[in-house]
């Protein structure tokens, strides 16, 4: 049975309306981003990226593996256009040695967008259920980036500062997301 | 087969205003043969010359790319030379440096020798494809490569190099990633 206020999305997924996929995008647009590069992750497929895929305001690019939008991310930078990683938590670790090298030591504006895959939306990253989301607030820790936890709408602000401030300083941003976000 | 640093030789006569990605053994030769801003050697992790160099494309349409990857690096991010054919740049030119070793790495042997990196590229749907062993050939027909509507990609069969001096602060030096950028950003 469905909790009030929830829905069925295009993946058969059951979810709440503590975050909507409109809000993220609208904050994704807001930040100039103008390239999303992404492998699809069930938590953001619905939410983010089917309803990307039909957005023209956004070019995206769907790659083979994780750690090519690294190296896409920062030849676009070297051009001032801006552009955003949509991948999954274990993409975000398989690409760990593209993000030391690129974002962290050339210091380039990689912005990350993850799906936390197992997660509990009740529960914090580093209190998750799944050891593959508990680590990856203490590794981005140690590596220096800024990160965001994105569980409900009102962290949906925190998005566009964020990039902003990426760009401006030339550093790393992730934003965790903890729940699937509900379609437009 | 031809030697590395010969067969850069006759690129570098071609090359104008491109911006040229290389790495390792390949960047040591290039910036050797052709020291210049609009070199990108600032690569982050090995495999990733061919994503760095899509990003430089797409960000510049106007102007084209030219990367000169090594065989160990291509061999580790295959899945770029798909991602670039769905992609498409125009103005994207991908050379491999096949010497059929990790020359930088001790000279080591890659998994398979004779791998038909051209085969995998004509597969995966770049626009067109090339192989080359004999620098004669290459001296006649690299101009028609590098302006072919892209993406173009080409194999370099080339002999392991005598031992190179790995400068890597210098290839890494952020000195030279603001350079490229403020010369990659000004041309008009």
């Amino acid at each position: 049975m469905q909790a009030a206020g929830s829905a069925e999305d295009a993946d058969g997924e059951v979810h709440g309306d503590a975050l909507n996929g409109a809000g993220i995008i609208a904050a994704i647009k807001a930040s100039r981003v103008e390239y999303v590069l992404s492998v699809p992750d069930i938590v953001t497929s619905a939410g983010l990226l089917r309803p990307i895929t039909q957005d023209k305001a956004l070019k995206l690019i769907r790659v083979c593996k994780e750690d090519e939008c690294v190296g896409i991310a920062s030849g676009l930078s070297y051009c001032d256009i801006r552009a955003l990683i949509l991948i999954q938590h274990t993409g975000f670790l398989d690409s760990l040695n593209a993000i030391r090298g690129v974002a962290v030591e050339y210091g380039q504006p990689i912005c990350m967008m993850i799906g936390l895959l197992g997660h509990d939306p009740e529960k914090t990253p580093r209190t998750s259920p799944r050891y593959g989301v508990r680590i990856v607030e203490p590794i981005l820790d140690d590596m220096g980036i800024a990160h965001h936890h994105i569980g409900v709408d009102a962290d949906v602000a925190k998005i566009k500062p964020a990039i902003d401030k990426a760009y401006a300083e030339s550093k790393p941003v992730a934003f965790l997301i903890g729940r699937r976000p509900k379609a437009p | 087969m031809m030697k590395r640093d010969e067969c850069f030789r006759v690129l570098a006569r071609h090359i104008t205003d491109e911006a040229v990605v290389a790495t390792y053994s390949s960047a040591v030769d290039w910036v050797d043969v052709n020291p210049r801003p609009l070199n990108y050697l600032s690569i982050g992790a090995m495999g990733l010359d061919s994503s760095h160099g899509l990003g430089l494309a797409l960000g510049r349409p106007d102007r084209r790319v030219v990367v000169i990857q090594g065989d160990g690096s291509l061999l580790m991010n295959l899945g770029s030379l798909v991602t670039i054919a769905a992609v498409a740049p125009k103005n994207l030119v991908h050379f491999v440096a096949h010497n059929e070793t990790y020359e930088a790495n001790g000279g080591h042997p890659i998994p398979l020798r004779n791998v038909d990196f051209a085969g995998l590229a004509r597969s995966a749907g770049y626009k067109a494809v090339y192989d080359f062993a004999d620098l004669g050939a290459f001296t006649q027909q690299v101009a028609h490569v590098l302006e072919q509507e892209g993406p173009v990609f080409a194999t370099l069969h080339v002999e392991p190099s005598k031992p190179l001096k790995y400068d890597y602060p210098s290839l890494y030096d952020p000195k030279k990633r603001a350079a490229f950028k403020a010369e990659w950003k000004g041309q008009g």
